[in-house]
């Protein structure tokens, strides 16, 4: 647990008068306020240290308390540092606690107690104070690419309390779904917030997806590119068989319908899949081969 | 047909210890929807969120009405921007 300057976080010095932290918490909470900085977990925390700094500052009790404790965390920790360096062999008087997680640090809860409120993971997506209606919370959760393709059913722990959802087949990334009266609990007799989740797809398959179709690229045999044939692919859930023309060039694209990804929430309905193919010349040739692909350019000539 | 939920704004207002005036001007200006039944004001439940942040914007970082409006429109306004940039780099990781 490290100490924090709550002065610093705010900016102002030790010596600054109440309307001073005041102000520089104002000017702190403008800029850094969730609600002005959706999605930005960077805002979010400088936003809930100057809280904590304001929380502490803001409160002349707290403010001395800190005064005073803050000076012997300094000490604690400069002995500390000073013990290290002669390697001596005395015990140390520097306090070591650790607290859950919460809205405040482990070091506001170790001298005030706990403040803040556990939300299991879950970060709010407004500001700390919600009067009525429930907190809206934001998740995200990491699907990879093959359990996208089909509609899952997930049960997720929010708040101690366990929710079943369905993610329907298709979702992209990046995509978000409510899942209604879920958030935290309403207030004064308030609705409940929702529960926004925001979907993170890992692709670590050979197929690369746009919306509803995939592509992929297809080694082809000169041979075969050249006389024509059958070839079986890797379709996303399965194999293809695909008669390949001849004289087919590199860089041809061919689209197999329906063999793509599913549309979302359109049941039974999916995209299409695109093989290009990248025809291989060969390679090690032996006398005879070279022989015989002389002969084809004197012709050609 | 999906039904509406509302709340009344006075039971809104009480909660939030505010004069209903506030919801007015607000919906004055065009920020939050009201509905008026026999002789009661009530929000529908989708405009709640909404109706929250414009308060929170407005009583925690006292920014004037006029001030939340022009926020708020920008605020939709980078959200949509943002799905946008969410589809784009969607499609980009498709040329990588």
């Amino acid at each position: 647990m490290e100490y924090i300057d709550y002065y610093k976080v705010l900016g102002v010095p030790r010596n600054a008068t109440e309307k001073e932290i005041k102000k520089a918490y104002r000017k702190l909470a403008r800029k850094y306020h969730p609600d002005v900085n959706p999605n930005d977990a960077a805002a979010e925390k400088k936003f809930k240290e100057a809280n904590e700094a304001n929380e502490v500052l803001g409160d002349p009790e707290k403010r001395k308390k800190y005064d005073q404790y803050g000076k012997d965390w300094m000490h604690a920790e400069e002995f500390e540092k000073a013990k290290a360096q002669q390697r001596g062999s005395r015990a140390s008087s520097g306090q070591r606690q650790d607290f859950g997680g919460g809205d405040f640090s482990d070091f506001f809860e170790s001298m005030f107690g706990g403040g803040g409120f556990s939300q299991g993971g879950f970060s709010s997506r407004g500001g700390q104070q919600v009067r009525y209606r429930g907190q809206d919370l934001n998740a995200e959760l990491r699907l990879n690419l093959h359990d996208a393709y089909k509609t899952q059913k997930q049960t997720l722990t929010v708040n101690g309390k366990n929710i079943r959802i369905t993610i329907p087949a298709g979702i992209e990334n990046g995509q978000t779904i409510k899942i209604t009266g879920h958030g935290g609990p309403g207030r004064n007799g308030g609705p409940k917030g929702d529960l926004y989740l925001t979907f993170i797809i890992d692709n670590n398959t050979p197929f690369k997806r746009d919306g509803n179709h995939l592509y992929k690229n297809v080694d082809l045999d000169l041979y075969t590119a050249i006389l024509g044939g059958e070839i079986t692919v890797d379709t996303f859930d399965g194999k293809a068989k695909l008669k390949v023309k001849p004289e087919t060039q590199s860089g041809t694209t061919v689209k197999l319908k329906g063999k793509g990804f599913p549309i979302y929430k359109k049941e039974g309905q999916f995209g299409d899949l695109f093989i290009t193919y990248n025809v291989k010349t060969p390679t090690g040739l032996s006398d005879q081969e070279k022989e015989l692909f002389k002969k084809l350019a004197s012709l050609k000539n | 047909m999906q039904q509406e939920e509302y709340v009344s704004v006075t039971e809104f207002c009480n909660g939030h210890s505010i004069s209903t005036t506030v919801i007015s001007q607000l919906n004055e200006f065009g920020l939050v929807r009201v509905i008026q039944r026999s002789d009661s004001l009530y929000i529908p439940m989708e405009e709640l969120p909404k109706a929250e942040k414009i308060l929170r914007l407005h009583t925690d970082l006292n920014i004037n009405l006029e001030g939340v409006e022009v926020i708020t429109r920008l605020l939709e306004r980078i959200e949509r921007t943002e799905e946008e940039l969410i589809r784009l780099k969607n499609k980009l990781s498709f040329y990588e």
